[in-house]
């Protein structure tokens, strides 16, 4: 199947991301496909470099990035809601983009299913 | 389908939902919205924010008709909780029951809550 993830809040606070990120690569280790990850909402966090989680802690923004390089995924970071956080593109992690929300539209469109994680 | 189920400040969801709704609907995507719970909130008339300092958006929901979104749904449970109406919402809506509600969320091909 092919999915479309949307995260929609930020990583430590809530568990959006976590479950978002573990459904994703289960989804991967299975033979799915995923078309697109659209972070919007706080979800936009997740794309931030400048995150120092404790060593001993998991640090999603390179967990996505990682993945998203292993498998080639799209990551998209909503314009608009990341000009509103401070996140631009000198602050975003490799494998990040930033694009609009018609981005989330589409995924919505050519995915079997949008799966939404927030709070 | 997009939900709306929370109050319209306090968090940024409402307002972010808004938004992409109208993008949604200028790429010609068949747009249905859903008010239940606080969300209800969102659509009531005469909203003051001056106290706390933050945009009034309110009057933004109009725009939905200029994007042709007329699909709106408001539960009627959510409204008769909070002691309100049709009449003081800002938009005309079509208030539904839970159950009739369901209905119309099974049969969307993607739903979209906030």
């Amino acid at each position: 199947m092919k999915f479309g993830i949307l995260v929609n809040e930020g990583p430590f606070t809530h568990q959006a991301s976590d479950s978002a990120y573990r459904f994703t690569a289960a989804a991967l280790a299975k033979g799915h496909e995923i078309y697109r990850v659209f972070f919007y909402n706080d979800g936009v966090y997740n794309g931030n470099k400048l995150l120092e989680p404790q060593s001993d802690d998991r640090n999603l923004v390179t967990l996505w990035s990682t993945l998203g390089k292993e498998h080639g995924i799209d990551l998209v970071v909503c314009v608009a809601a990341a000009l509103r956080r401070g996140i631009e593109d000198e602050i975003l992690q490799e494998g990040f983009r930033i694009s609009g929300l018609g981005q989330m539209v589409e995924a919505g469109i050519q995915a079997d299913r949008l799966v939404v994680f927030g709070d | 389908m997009y939900v709306n189920r929370r109050a319209p400040y306090g968090t940024i969801y409402a307002l972010e939902c808004l938004e992409v709704v109208l993008v949604a609907a200028a790429f010609d995507q068949d747009v249905s919205v859903v008010f239940l719970d606080d969300g209800v909130c969102q659509l009531k008339k005469n909203q003051d924010t001056t106290g706390i300092g933050m945009k009034n958006f309110s009057k933004t929901y109009g725009a939905l008709d200029d994007y042709d979104v007329e699909k709106i749904y408001v539960e009627k449970e959510s409204l008769d909780a909070r002691g309100l109406t049709a009449d003081d919402l800002v938009i005309p809506v079509e208030v539904l029951p839970a159950d009739d509600l369901r209905e119309v969320m099974a049969q969307q091909d993607v739903v979209i809550s906030s």
